[in-house]
């Protein structure tokens, strides 16, 4: 393996792995904050592919897709909350997570009659489908470099967000104590909704600029959703830093794994799970259950 | 002729900067009643928490009949012959009160990896639900369900629990807290009863049920122990008269 | 505890003497169906000892349908055995093994931590199966050798008579269905439901609770194992989606529509999915829209399942015996 090749893959596994932090930090969120498991997380990602390649027909940009399909997503988000999960806030996960499976079928069915059951592409912009060359051989998509730098500065963006604002000030409450929320008197509705959406807007744009290099196919959502649930299994529930760690480390173990064991590289990312469990069982941030 | 059946040897505990247990070493004397006292957030239920292995100490040991025991699981404690009680009821809720002390005295088999013959038919397990039962005064409500029981009686079914598991030394976290005056007065009385052939160390905050039935007491503040030794001893520490007995009425209100 | 109250028994009884009769009036194809849904109520019993009375909340039961499903497989087409006294303990052993080493991993963690896990390790095994030419990738393979038991000459069942088959998969189901019920009035049973209860008072009260949560882990999926096997005999078919993750949220479906906590719930649960199924499935090709909508109607509605509205309706007769468990 030399060295150029070894980049490329370092590149990949990291733009992967930026990827699903998009998907796993609203997961965690909507667990650390809500309470709630939410099994139809990865159905935003698909439907964020889908809005993506239905929207760059359409419109013949994926700008606009994009541009269009985030307030989408996010209003799909909130008729989610408010007609669904808000249904599942004292009931116990069991219930939480056969609700979202049911959602999971609704989504995946509407999918199949709004846009069928065909694997389809979208176009990457012409002035980022170009390759930087490495070797004579070898090249780098610039498009994937452009997925990893809007990913890294959507991550930037949480955590400034997180950090910095009222909000997430609230947002931080709320992980740590949820009664502590109420008590300082914010609304804890429009807290969970906001949330909610916010994790939903997350997973459907990560969908939609990963559409170009992954093709847009049914399943996708089921796929990126067990993969996160790894990452957020591996950093520890509720924390964001934690799924930015485990989705780094599943990203690369995916990538190097297909590279180094191709008929066993679906298992490598779950190897990688099972032996963080061994070491902790309540992941690498995790508080201790 | 005093024995020491437990004791505590530098023991800590700290949650973050919060030092819940500090440097505590007590001797518990077999057969005894020993109380510890002191007001809430002293650290009591927590040197109860690290007692029984339900927390581990921060630093320190405890020691069980000579035995090291700081670190086993609160299974393993149990099977010691060291039983505890909860201050905040903690059963079986949508168990029948015997259910409840069922699962008391089925611990007590070599193994419940029994797979086919009926528990109902486990004879043993059957008498000493019974007397656990007789003890803690609820053979009449045998059949009642536990959550639809009154506060009081709830309270008895938790220490007939930790009974039906036959302990030689008993933890109370607070056996009458919230209680009426005449459940109390049962309580009190069967913990009389009980001290005749056991160790038990209580927590408590009602110092007339205190001075009915302990021989030996320690006040903790803060985590600290301030005073420890018997009733006479403690009673005219001038520490705790200062720090403490002077304002346990407050205190008793506000558990 | 399952307190089979006199009603409950006696329709029981009812069932399971029409699933005997109802060979003699049958089509083959109602016949076929029904063996189906006496293999998916085995599948669903068995996750509801794990959820409605162990307190654990497996989103990956699926796993250990597939594997003796696979290990069954094996047998009939790798290895060209069609004993049945060695093909069926075989693949529960290897599914007990299996359970073994998920519920090892999975059991120290709880809640939410507990459905993410074990749904991820199921999708391993998923992959597994998927990845390699050997096993037959996404295709899978056809097993058409049936087991059979014989001793010598004298064939004592012959699994490919579709018959001997269906009786085959009722005697199981009453047998598992009786296997349970001693195991929960035993002494590990009582371990069981009290550690789903309250958990931490049975550590207090002297028990190891994690070797028991492992046990009834183990014990559900190797039952889940039969059902497994018995699925490849019936179907001929094995593929990596009998371990998908849309099987073990099936499955679990099943346990609530039935209602859990009562063993026969799931097999009720499972008769209700399967003929909805049946019935609509051929009518239109999105049907899973509707089955999305009575998922979350179940949720909404009917939480303690058809189970649950038998008893409440027990209930409101007035002269009714049916007692509350």
């Amino acid at each position: 393996m030399d060295t150029s090749y070894l980049l490329i893959q370092t590149l990949n596994g990291l733009q992967y792995g930026f990827l699903l932090f998009l998907v796993a930090s609203g997961l965690t969120l909507i667990f650390g904050i809500m309470g709630i498991i939410n099994l139809a997380h990865g159905s935003f990602f698909m439907i964020g592919a889908y809005l993506c390649y239905w929207l760059a027909e359409k419109t013949g940009s994926l700008w606009l897709a994009i541009l269009l399909g985030v307030p989408i997503s996010v209003l799909v988000g909130l008729v989610v909350e408010r007609f669904g999960i808000v249904f599942l806030y004292k009931r116990d996960h069991l219930y939480q997570v056969l609700l979202t499976y049911g959602l999971i079928l609704i989504f995946n069915e509407l999918r199949a009659i709004l846009w069928g059951n065909d694997v389809q592409s979208v176009k990457i912009p012409a002035f980022l489908a170009a390759s930087i060359p490495l070797t004579e051989t070898q090249a780098y998509p610039i498009y994937r470099l452009f997925i990893s730098f809007v990913c890294l500065l959507l991550a930037a963006g949480l955590y400034v967000v997180i950090q910095r604002t009222k909000l997430g000030m609230t947002i931080r409450a709320g992980a740590a104590n949820r009664e502590m929320v109420q008590a300082l008197g914010l609304d804890i509705n429009r807290l969970f909704a906001i949330v909610f959406a916010l994790g939903a807007a997350l997973a459907a744009f990560a969908g939609m600029v990963n559409a170009p290099v992954s093709s847009v196919y049914p399943g996708m959502g089921e796929e990126i959703l067990i993969v996160s649930f790894v990452v957020v299994v591996i950093g520890g529930l509720g924390s964001i830093k934690g799924a930015f760690l485990g989705a780094m480390m599943i990203g690369m173990a995916d990538t190097f794994g297909s590279v180094l064991l191709p008929t066993g590289s679906g298992t490598v990312v779950y190897a990688v799970m099972a032996l963080v469990l061994l070491w902790r069982p309540q992941g690498l941030f995790g508080r201790a259950i | 002729m005093t024995e020491i059946v437990l004791e505590t040897r530098a023991l800590s505990r700290h949650f973050g900067a919060l030092m819940a247990v500090d440097d505590v070493s007590i001797g518990f004397e077999k057969g005894e009643v020993h109380a510890v006292i002191g007001p809430n957030g002293a650290g009591k239920t927590t040197l109860i928490n690290l007692l029984s292995g339900e927390l581990l100490p921060s630093s320190g040991s405890i020691h069980f009949k000579g035995q090291d025991i700081t670190r086993l699981p609160a299974n393993a404690i149990s099977h010691l012959g060291i039983g505890r009680s909860y201050q905040k009821t903690n059963i079986f809720p949508r168990f029948t009160v015997f259910e409840n002390c069922w699962l008391g005295a089925q611990s007590r088999l070599p193994s419940s990896f029994r797979f086919f013959r009926p528990a109902s038919r486990y004879d043993a397990v059957r008498a000493r639900t019974e007397r656990a039962l007789e003890l803690c005064g609820l053979s009449q409500r045998a059949h009642a369900t536990a959550a639809a029981m009154s506060y009081g009686e709830q309270r008895q079914l938790e220490i007939g629990m930790m009974l039906a598991t036959e302990p030689e030394l008993l933890l109370l976290d607070e056996p009458l807290a919230g209680m009426g005056a005449e459940e109390a007065h049962k309580v009190v009385e069967l913990i009389q009863r009980l001290a005749k052939d056991h160790t038990i160390i209580l927590i408590e905050h009602d110092m007339d049920a205190v001075f009915a039935v302990a021989q030996r007491l320690t006040v903790m503040v803060n985590g600290r122990v301030l005073e420890s030794g018997t009733v006479e001893k403690v009673r005219t520490s001038k520490a705790v008269q200062e720090a403490y007995l002077g304002e346990d009425e407050a205190e008793g209100e506000a558990a | 505890m399952p307190a089979l109250s006199r009603p409950v028994i006696a329709l029981l009884l009812l069932a399971i003497a029409g699933a005997a009769l109802f060979p003699l009036t049958a089509e083959t194809y109602y016949l076929k169906l029904m063996t189906k849904i006496m293999v998916l109520g085995l599948f669903a019993m068995s996750l509801d000892f794990l959820v409605g009375f162990a307190g654990l909340v497996s989103m990956g039961h699926a796993a250990f349908f597939g594997v003796a499903g696979y290990g069954l497989a094996w047998f009939a087409n790798k290895a060209g055995i069609g004993a049945l006294e060695v093909s069926l303990p075989a693949a529960l052993a290897i599914t007990a093994l299996v359970a073994l080493a998920i519920g090892w991993l999975s059991i120290r963690t709880t809640g939410v931590y507990f459905i993410m896990i074990t749904l991820a390790l199921a999708q391993m095994l998923f992959y597994f199966f998927k990845d390699q030419r050997y096993w037959g990738g996404t295709d899978g393979m056809n097993v058409f050798k049936k087991p059979k038991l014989a001793f010598g000459d004298w064939v004592l069942l012959d699994l490919s008579n579709r018959y001997v088959l269906y009786y085959t998969c009722l005697a199981l189901l009453v047998l598992a269905f009786l296997l349970l019920l001693t195991l929960l009035r035993s002494p590990f049973g009582r371990v069981v439901v009290g550690i789903k209860e309250n958990e931490g008072r049975m550590r207090a009260l002297g028990y190891d609770v994690a070797r028991y949560k492992l046990a009834a882990f183990v014990i559900a999926g190797t039952l889940a194992g039969l059902a497994g096997y018995l699925e490849v005999v019936r179907s001929a078919f094995i593929n990596p989606s009998h371990l998908s993750w849309h099987e073990s949220g099936t499955v679990l479906v099943m346990v609530l529509l039935g209602g859990m906590g009562t063993l026969w719930g799931p097999v009720v649960g499972a008769l209700a999915l399967v003929m909805l199924e049946d019935s609509i499935s051929s009518l239109w090709d999105h049907w899973l829209l509707l089955m999305g909508g009575f998922v979350i109607a179940v949720v909404l509605f009917l939480p303690d399942g058809i189970a649950g509205l038998i008893r409440s309706l027990g209930r409101r007769a007035p002269k009714s015996e049916a007692a509350d468990d």
